[in-house]
């Protein structure tokens, strides 16, 4: 299992109700990288991250996660995967400790207590491990979704909007803490909507209408859009405004063609 | 300011109030689907007087008076002769087994001693576990019994028609000789306490989990459908095993409720029982959006089980189409086992075959179940 990629995949097609949501989407990922992810509210981020894991089957496109195939090997991929949902998706009527115990159980986790145990401390969790979820605020249950989404020591983290609703101190340390387990060797796939964040990534993506807009470094995105000759210094949120443009211009034509 | 009442506000909340009821098909469609079901379920499958009654007739004497005496009792309209067993214990085990609501018997000599006017004795048993099945249908016999031979004694045994009637009736009210209902309801309600608290209890379970986004994380992780499943189903069975304790305790001590049978045997079946009814719970969980639906499916579910159960209304008394819902539902099986076992004293060999349907309903139903389970969100 030495594949160089951490994610593989060509042509993802999903769609919902006729609409497609993601259009033949291609992303290669490579092992230990903080891949960035960003577009619009409804670009189809979501969807692509739960094509990546398992959750929902693409219609069609191909390709590989962790070198397993994400059309017949979702189980294999699931074992490896750590994924942070958008939505709170624990248990708030159990605590802390209730819930990393649960997850580490269902993973099968050897040597559950110490695990979580470990988890609670390196995460800063432990002196709230009897407090219930559903009483923490954002922040922490972000930490909490954080820690049950990296217990079982996965290779790959997908994190959808991990920050969204949290304020700036808890976002800095949250992505101290994504550096860190970068550096471990794990791969993060994140989606967010903060320039800052992306600016914080090995490489981002552009995503609007399930197609895909720009790609690379920040750097390569930014001179890839050709503003530079237009505008001293622009910056990333200056190119995506742009590319939007482009975009709504594009379907401004078709439609009144 | 919000001071006085506001009929534009009143307004405001009435429209949303309709716009959301309009999105949520399946409550419209229970709101009127659930009196049409009543209307139909009242209307035309209950009868309070049950006829046609299921009757074995164990006839030890064949004459033109018992052609006539047989004769009599079907064309009352409360029995119909659907077998002829050859000996008492046979009649007997029909009874038991449910097969058969009355056993008439008529002794042996009946037309000589009937003959002699030494007025001979026909024997009714009635199973009258449920006294409002068979309290008509014993009424009506004692009039034929009067009257039957009338136009049969001609000649010389004209002077039998005088006096008292020509033959006697002894009625033995089997399992229930006081006609109390509790005996019949308190055992039911175990059924339908069950059939209640079960399905409720699985259908949001697994329904809160879809609702409050926790159904994501648990598809995220490797975990299998008849894990989750069976992992929802267990903790219930416990509940439901407490339920029956509580139940059958207030049925011995409050209603002294005879424990005639096995109570072992009863632990046994109710876990089929349970398990069913939990199946299904979880079946409406993967149909239902939402808690709300839950509880509509498992209501509409419920108003069948206590209808065409035979819990509140004798069974025998439907048309054979409510009969035949009734036949699918699990909680009818259960409340003659749980009747059987417990007013009769029946051993498995008697209940066989209504623990064979609920099993196959459980199957059935278990199969539809993990069918339905989604292991993505697609």
């Amino acid at each position: 299992m030495t594949a160089p990629l951490a994610i593989d995949v060509r042509g993802l097609t999903k769609s919902f109700g006729g609409t497609k949501v993601v259009d033949g989407f291609d992303m290669q990922v490579a092992r230990g990288d903080i891949y960035g992810f960003l577009g619009p509210n409804g670009s189809g981020k979501t969807t692509t991250i739960r094509l990546l894991c398992g959750l929902l089957t693409p219609d069609s496109g191909a390709g590989t996660c962790l070198g397993y195939d994400v059309l017949s090997e979702s189980e294999k991929i699931k074992r490896e995967v750590g994924y942070m949902t958008q939505r709170f998706s624990l248990y708030e009527d159990l605590s802390i400790r209730e819930n990393l115990e649960f997850v580490a159980s269902i993973y099968g986790i050897r040597r559950a207590r110490r695990t979580v145990g470990e988890t609670l401390e390196k995460l800063n969790l432990a002196d709230r491990a009897h407090q219930l979820a559903g009483t923490l605020s954002g922040g922490w249950k972000q930490r909490l979704a954080l820690a049950a989404a990296i217990m079982h020591k996965p290779k790959l983290l997908l994190l959808d909007e991990p920050t969204a609703g949290v304020d700036p101190k808890a976002r800095r340390e949250f992505w101290n803490e994504i550096h860190d387990l970068a550096a471990e060797g794990l791969t993060v796939l994140v989606s967010t909507h903060y320039m800052d964040e992306a600016e914080r990534c090995h490489k981002i993506c552009y995503l609007a209408y399930g197609k895909l807009l720009a790609r690379g470094t920040v750097e390569e995105v930014i001179e890839q859009s050709g503003l530079c000759k237009l505008k001293a210094a622009p910056t990333l949120e200056d190119v995506f405004v742009h590319l939007m443009r482009d975009v709504t211009d594009n379907f401004a034509i078709k439609k009144a063609g | 300011m919000a001071g006085g009442f506001s009929f534009r506000r009143l307004g405001a909340m009435i429209r949303k109030e309709f716009i959301q009821m309009r999105r949520d098909r399946l409550t419209f469609a229970m709101m009127l689907g659930v009196p049409v079901m009543q209307l139909v379920l009242f209307g035309y499958a209950i009868n309070a007087d049950p006829r046609h009654l299921a009757t074995a007739l164990f006839a030890q004497d064949h004459s033109a008076f018992t052609r006539s005496l047989v004769a009599g009792i079907e064309n009352s309209t409360y029995f119909d002769v659907v077998a002829k067993p050859e000996t008492a214990a046979e009649a007997d085990r029909l009874l038991r087994n449910g097969t058969v609501q009355f056993a008439i018997e008529i002794p042996p000599n009946f037309t000589r001693d009937l003959e002699r006017g030494a007025r001979p004795q026909i024997l009714l048993d009635a199973d009258a576990t449920d006294p409002s099945a068979t309290g008509h249908a014993v009424t009506g016999l004692q009039l034929l019994a009067a009257t039957v031979f009338d136009r049969d004694l001609a000649g010389p045994l004209t002077q039998l028609k005088q006096g008292p009637p020509p033959v006697g009736l002894v009625i033995h009210r089997r399992y229930n000789a006081e006609g109390r209902s509790q005996i019949n309801i308190v055992p039911g309600l175990l059924g339908v306490i069950l059939t209640m608290t079960m399905i409720i209890f699985t259908a949001l379970a697994m329904t809160r989990e879809v609702e409050r986004g926790t159904m994501e994380n648990l598809l995220t992780m490797p975990v299998r459908p008849l894990e989750v499943m069976v992992g929802k189903i267990l903790p219930y069975i416990a509940v439901g095993y407490i339920q029956t304790a509580v139940i059958l305790a207030a049925a011995y001590w409050l209603f002294s409720v005879p424990m005639t049978g096995n109570l072992w045997l009863l632990s046994a079946v109710l876990l089929v029982f349970v398990a069913a009814n939990l199946a299904v719970g979880f079946t409406f969980s993967t149909l239902a959006r939402n808690q709300l639906q839950a509880v509509q499916m498992t209501i509409f579910f419920f108003l069948p089980s206590i209808l065409l159960s035979g819990f509140m209304f004798p069974f025998r008394g439907m048309p054979g189409w409510a009969q035949w819902i009734g036949e699918v539902l699990p909680i009818t099986h259960f409340l003659r086992i749980v009747r059987g076992i417990l007013l009769k004293g029946n051993g498995f060999e008697e209940i066989m075959l209504d623990f064979a349907a609920m099993t196959a309903f459980l199957l059935a139903v278990s199969l539809v179940a993990l069918n339905r389970y989604r292991q993505t969100l697609d």
